[in-house]
């Protein structure tokens, strides 16, 4: 059997774009529609469509909601092909946006912009390609749908390109996709159209397919963020009775047994003594593996705590300074306390500064706002009671970001990706190795 | 780099052991939810891989209804006891006993009552959080569930409140008497279950498999017959060779006619009947298998 990996995308928009359309054709095209819900298309398309089936209905659920006026919020989509599963992000909605695009994008590899070709990009369109740079997205598609409207136009889908092209050396995105696509009559979606002989390029399904995700993990500087002590508790084996393992998902970088690894916040060296895992020890594990690891010396370490490798090392400090997306109705304001929660670790934290927010419609800074909105992106400066281990977003997402937590309600209120620090850690002088 | 690559089974098994220790990290009197069903088969083996060599740092709780298979049960037993885990069952009829639970007239179902035997046992044990076995791919509604669903002092989910989910970062924090529900499984789907108890060469109650068994069809199912579920005047019991894809009470789960008896059989069968599900829409044969089906069930 091969194997196959996974990709994670998002798609977001307003109802009238097509991108519950383009999710039903996907999803139907790909023949990844269980029985029951082909059904309910074909009871729909005989009660209200005419027969026509509305591909559109497969995002049903939420429009009822919408309807009884209910946030909207992300719904996670599943198929696969015999070359990959997706993952789908799917975050409809001109209510909360931002906030749910941000959450979608998150972990996202990719992200699906729809245009419209008779409108041609809007502030929508900018809008959500800026989001998808903000979270270092690494892969962008505009798909440029509707050309069946637009009598399939080469001189209308190259006009988009160019508007798109305008404002891209702006963002910080690696890779974008043009594709002319039909949603609603499934051109260019899984099946290439007839319709345009001059777009020579891969459809979407077959761009989703094989779009080259191998290197979106970081390995670069290991970073080994500590969740949880294992320490057998009156163990059976003799062997266990000593055995302290520091268990977590590497956020960045590779382990190799044997390898020099500095402790943080205790600042000491020490080496990796052994990588285990339930089906035995292993020589090496990387970026994003659940690992254990058990190291030469006896450190006091715990939950919150991170493992790190010697020859990157990320910075620490309490002073943060970092781009947000504010997602509560309690508006962020300066002097305002929050929870961190920044990889395994969470510590109180004081907002200090709103440097700037971003304005939407021409996405330039306006300095010194009173105060950070729902749905509003902004940079602002943070001091936290103990010190953070970090590494800028654009180097590390996993290492790079934070939610921010509101005491009392407990309510996830903002999501941060961190600048670059400028004080790296450094190492004990003196470590235990004689 | 192609070194450094994780397939698809591999990646939704490091988010689940993320999660898993999440968990461990962060309350303090977390419970796993074991049926013995093939979704909480799965989730025991990522405890194992999250927490071992430790113990795994929670018990495994299951309401029983009291319609359970017994196959189910005994299983659900021996493994619990095979992991050397803390294994606690409360039952619906106890729970009926003691007035938790009340039986709507006439119901036979167990399933609603299961949820006041299990918020019960939460605050028995006063459980701050609940690992399950859901999966997003189940049906619409879970599609917008998180990872970590937080419940009021009631048990109550509300849709509207959830707290937002970014990267790999959960919220677990609580107020006193509130609780969350984690499900590592989130982004699996029935096909990955299958995939990982095979690559994991995972112990699965026998009625997974093909086997002999007395049925009578009701409501476009196959009902395994037994002294919950007698034949009713007209109908006519059949021996078939069944399985079960989905194990639910013994009073509602349909049997499908399948000669799978290995994972790869279990597999494959999931595999085609995707193929004809989904690829019948094209012609017309299928579609009116699809609309047999339909008649069958004769809901709508």
């Amino acid at each position: 059997m091969h194997s196959i990996d996974i990709l994670r995308f998002n798609t977001s928009g307003s109802v009238d774009d097509g991108k519950s359309t383009l999710i039903g054709r996907l999803l139907y095209d790909s023949k990844s529609l269980m029985e029951d819900q082909i059904e309910a298309l074909e009871r729909s398309a005989d009660i209200t469509g005419g027969g026509q089936i509305n591909l559109a209905n497969l995002t049903d659920g939420l429009r009822a909601e919408r309807e009884q006026g209910i946030t909207i919020d992300v719904a996670y989509r599943y198929f696969a092909t015999p070359r990959r599963k997706f993952i789908i992000a799917d975050t409809p909605g001109h209510v909360q946006y931002t906030r749910n695009m941000v959450t979608g994008a998150s972990s996202a590899n990719l992200s699906i912009v729809l245009v419209d070709a008779r409108a041609g990009v809007i502030e929508q369109s900018r809008r959500h390609t800026a989001i998808a740079s903000l979270l270092r997205i690494p892969h962008l598609v505009v798909a440029v749908n509707k050309m069946d409207l637009v009598g399939w136009s080469e001189q209308r889908f190259q006009e988009i390109r160019d508007q798109f092209e305008q404002f891209l050396p702006r963002l910080d995105i690696k890779d974008v996709k043009f594709i002319p696509i039909s949603a609603l009559h499934g051109d260019n979606v899984v099946q290439p159209s007839k319709n345009a002989p001059w777009y020579l390029g891969p459809t979407l399904l077959a761009h989703l397919e094989t779009v080259h995700i191998g290197s979106d993990w970081n390995l670069q500087g290991l970073r080994l963020p500590v969740q949880w002590v294992n320490r057998p508790n009156n163990p059976t084996d003799a062997r266990l009775h000593d055995f302290r393992g520091f268990s977590g998902q590497i956020a960045g970088g590779i382990v190799r047994r044997g390898d020099k690894v500095l402790a943080l916040p205790a600042g000491i060296v020490t080496t990796v003594r052994e990588i285990h895992t339930f089906g035995g020890p292993v020589e090496e594990a990387f970026c994003p593996q659940s690992v254990t690891l058990v190291l030469e010396h006896d450190i006091d370490i715990s939950r919150g705590n991170m493992i790190v490798g010697l020859d990157s090392l990320p910075s620490g400090s309490t002073e943060l300074h970092a781009k947000v997306c504010w997602m509560h109705p309690r508006a962020l304001q300066r002097g305002k306390k929050y929870l961190v929660k920044h990889t395994s670790h969470t510590v109180q934290a004081m907002v200090t500064e709103i440097e700037h927010r971003l304005d939407m419609e021409t996405l330039e800074p306006q300095v010194a706002p009173a105060e950070l909105g729902m749905n509003d992106l902004g940079e602002i400066r943070i001091r936290t009671a103990k010190p953070l281990f970090f590494d800028g977003y654009a180097a590390n997402r996993m290492t790079g970001s934070f939610i921010l937590i509101e005491p009392g309600s407990n309510a996830t209120v903002g999501a941060g990706m961190l600048l670059p620090g400028s004080t790296p850690v450094k190492p004990e002088p003196s470590d235990f190795t004689i | 780099m192609s070194n450094y690559h994780l397939d698809h089974l591999q990646h939704l098994e490091t988010e689940a052991i993320h999660i898993m220790r999440e968990v461990a990290g962060e309350f303090e009197r977390p419970a796993l939810l074991f049926s013995g069903g093939k979704d909480s088969i799965c989730l025991l083996r990522l405890a194992e891989k999250a927490f071992r060599p430790a113990d795994l740092p929670m018990p495994l709780l299951n309401v029983d209804t009291g319609h359970h298979f017994p196959e189910l049960n005994e299983f659900r037993d021996r493994r619990s006891s095979q992991l050397g885990a803390k294994l606690i069952v409360r039952k619906v009829e106890d729970a009926i006993a003691k007035g938790i639970a009340i039986a709507a007239p006439g119901e036979i179902s167990r399933n609603k009552l299961q949820i006041p035997t299990l918020l019960a046992a939460i605050e028995e044990f006063r459980f701050d959080a609940c690992i399950g076995g859901a999966r997003r791919d189940e049906e619409k509604a879970r599609a917008k569930e998180r990872f970590f669903s937080f419940r009021d002092s009631f048990g109550q989910w509300d849709p509207k409140n959830q707290r937002p989910e970014l990267w790999n970062l959960y919220n677990g924090r609580l107020n006193a008497g509130e609780n969350m529900r984690v499900f590592p499984l989130s982004n699996w789907t029935e096909m990955d279950v299958w995939e990982y108890i095979r690559r994991e060469n995972l112990e699965v109650p026998s009625i997974y498999f093909s086997h002999r068994r007395a049925c009578v069809r009701r409501q476009g199912q196959w009902l395994p017959v037994n002294t919950l579920v007698p034949p009713r005047p007209g109908e006519t019991v059949q021996e078939l060779t069944v399985r079960v894809r989905t194990i639910g009470d013994i009073i509602s789960t349909g049997c499908v006619e399948s000669p799978a008896t290995t994972f790869d059989d279990i597999i494959a069968e999931i595999a085609a009947a995707r193929v004809t599900e989904r690829g019948s829409r094209a012609d017309d044969k299928a579609s009116e298998a699809a609309m047999e089906d339909r008649k069958k069930q004769g809901y709508f």
